[in-house]
């Protein structure tokens, strides 16, 4: 089996809760106290990870570069690691500076059934002898046969790793099981699951995954992260722990590192109505805000909008929908 | 001998050749002379060879070892095979029109600059997204003072990306982005794409988001109209679905394009514009060779 390695997305996810307003000083104290408490990885950018700072999905307060410089300069042990999409961000324009900055890990990520679109930068990243991951988000749409098909061909780019992301926070903990037992048994590489909270279920989601053969699992800071958050890390850790898996984490440092990224910035998310909905809408976590602001200016009801986008079964990337789906609405009404 | 119709040979038999061969054959100014790919079993060379269209599977071989067959050569492959196909037809002294995001020749947006491209010979389509976007970008830019960020998300269905559309997808990007800065002068622009699996089928949506500091709604609602209607003329499909808001102290705007149903369902709005823009370009040049013809 593949050792644990917990990775840590508060950075990166925990954008989508400050409209990506995370402050240098946010991302000084974090990085430090990150790389003392023994984290394995830290991942840090935009909510939608390298080159996504946009009017579509929100503007970033630092650059990418900036924010990597930042925890670069703070990480020895810890390894510094970027979610990118492509569509979003190109190979030219965004990811080779990222190299040349010093990440590690880069997690190249599409929806779950588009995986070939990860083909270049899945080899970019191989062939500057970086580490890759493939990243199968919104993995509640697709069958375990279809993930397994798309995971295949990421191995076969050189990811060296699968994360199924739970992007809406949709699944139920059977579903983690016979999914993540699926691709552990066709895939030779590590597999990891990255929850979402948005029906309360990201930690017993994340031990499911573990339990089930999952290696890599993502937690944030208090659960920081996009909608009602992500697996509270400290809480998964800590299980993790009193279930007898060691994950090179020091528990008392890290919850040390909660605290003072509470005080400092990341205030434990709200598991509200809207983030229900989206969960039982299977709409992904990052729309709750824009959601809940476009509707208000429409004057429609912000649960009505949901359940019209997961009729539509948009995907991560497709924000823009929402100012049409409210308009209509309004229009209805 | 001289017909009424131009000769076009068509390179690159995937979603966007085979697209372009039902429109050209429908065409009162255009003749398909030659359809050629790489792979015999294609179902676009299957398709040609029943409809009785000359056939290869010799790639532009098949164009250079026949140069006469043509006189106008669509290149529907990827951007990297354009790169290589550039010089080679241009040699040739073909009108080439380019369907790949290459960045190669003069761009073209029918509702904007037709006329002078034909008096280039090489002229790129610049990419789906851009023929939906970049005129609408003009229209911001031509109707308002000062733009100084623009936009584009496109959201297209996953059966209408074929494999050099995915492959090409940072291509598409910078094609994209390239256009958006060249035809409204505002420096910073950006292209965002996503691809949609649901079943049935998404058809392509795109909107346009400008940071304007002083917006003229007024003469902004008028530009957008007009230039819709401009674009209709050749893309039937092609539909204002929000007309231009303020939100969140941005303009935004959306259109939806419906393809024709050529070879792809409707939903391939995407295959569609793209194919269309060419189809005008290929007809006005065919139309003005073919009266100078007659004149001459």
């Amino acid at each position: 089996m593949h050792p644990l390695i917990i990775s840590d997305p508060t950075l990166r996810d925990g954008s989508h809760a400050v409209k990506h307003q995370l402050t240098r000083e946010n991302l000084e104290l974090y990085s430090r106290m990150a790389e003392k408490a023994g984290m394995a990885v830290l991942e840090v950018g935009h909510g939608n990870g390298l080159g996504a700072s946009s009017l579509q999905l929100g503007e970033s307060l630092l650059s990418d570069a900036e924010m990597l410089s930042i925890c670069r300069n703070n990480l020895r042990r810890t390894r510094l690691s970027i979610h990118v999409i492509p569509g979003f961000a190109t190979i030219h324009r965004d990811l080779q500076a990222a190299l040349e900055l010093g990440v590690d890990i880069v997690r190249v990520a599409s929806h779950c059934t588009e995986a070939d679109l990860t083909k270049r930068h899945i080899e970019y990243v191989r062939g500057q002898n970086r580490t890759a991951y493939g990243v199968l988000m919104m993995s509640h749409m697709a069958s375990a046969e279809v993930l397994g098909s798309e995971a295949l061909k990421m191995q076969g780019y050189g990811a060296q790793a699968i994360i199924l992301m739970d992007s809406a926070g949709a699944y139920l903990p059977g579903d983690v099981t016979a999914k993540i037992q699926y691709l552990c048994s066709i895939l030779d590489i590590p597999v990891g699951f990255h929850a979402h909270n948005n029906l309360g279920l990201a930690i017993g989601n994340s031990l499911a995954a573990a339990e089930a053969g999952a290696t890599i699992l993502d937690g944030t800071a208090r659960g920081f992260g996009a909608g009602a958050g992500n697996a509270q890390l400290e809480a998964l850790v800590a299980a993790l722990h009193h279930s007898g898996r060691d994950t090179g984490i020091e528990l008392y440092a890290l919850l040390e590192l909660a605290e003072q990224a509470e005080i400092a910035f990341a205030k434990a998310p709200k598991l509200g109505s809207m983030s229900i909905v989206s969960g039982m809408a299977g709409v992904f976590s990052g729309f709750v805000k824009p959601v809940e602001r476009i509707a208000k200016e429409y004057c429609v009801d912000p649960k009505a909008v949901m359940v019209e986008l997961g009729r539509r079964k948009v995907v991560a990337g497709q924000e823009d929908l929402i100012l049409e789906a409210a308009l209509t609405l309004s229009q209805q009404a | 001998m001289y017909t009424n119709q131009l000769n076009v040979a068509i390179l690159g038999s995937g979603n966007i050749g085979t697209d372009l061969l039902i429109k050209v054959l429908r065409s009162p100014y255009l003749a398909c002379t030659l359809f050629t790919g790489r792979n015999p079993d294609s179902r676009g060379l299957q398709l040609a060879r029943e409809l009785g269209v000359q056939v290869s599977d010799r790639s532009i071989d098949a164009i250079l070892d026949n140069p006469g067959c043509c006189d106008i050569v669509i290149d529907a492959t990827s951007a990297a095979a354009h790169i290589r196909h550039y010089p080679l037809l241009k040699a040739l002294g073909k009108f080439v029109i380019d369907m790949t995001p290459s960045q190669l020749g003069i761009t073209c947006i029918p509702a904007v600059n037709l006329q002078e491209c034909l008096d280039s010979n090489d002229v790129n389509m610049i990419t789906c997204g851009g023929q939906a976007s970049v005129p609408l970008a003009y229209a911001i830019a031509r109707s308002q003072q000062e733009v100084s960020y623009i936009e584009v998300v496109s959201s297209i269905a996953s059966l209408s990306a074929g494999p050099a559309t995915r492959i090409n997808l940072d291509e598409y990007i910078e094609a994209t982005e390239g256009a958006l800065r060249s035809y409204t002068g505002c420096r910073r622009a950006k292209a965002i794409l996503n691809l949609n699996p649901a079943i049935p089928s998404i058809d392509m949506q795109t909107t346009l988001f400008a940071v304007v500091p002083e917006p003229d709604m007024g003469s902004l609602a008028r530009a957008v109209e007009e230039m819709v209607a401009r674009i209709q003329r050749y893309v039937p499909g092609y539909q204002l679905i929000v007309p231009p808001v303020i939100e969140n102290g941005r303009i935004a705007l959306m259109v939806k394009v419906q393809g024709l149903g050529d070879f792809l369902p409707s939903y391939a709005g995407n295959l569609d514009i793209i194919n269309c823009a060419a189809i005008a370009l290929a007809e006005e040049y065919a139309r003005r060779s073919l009266n100078v013809r007659k004149g001459g």
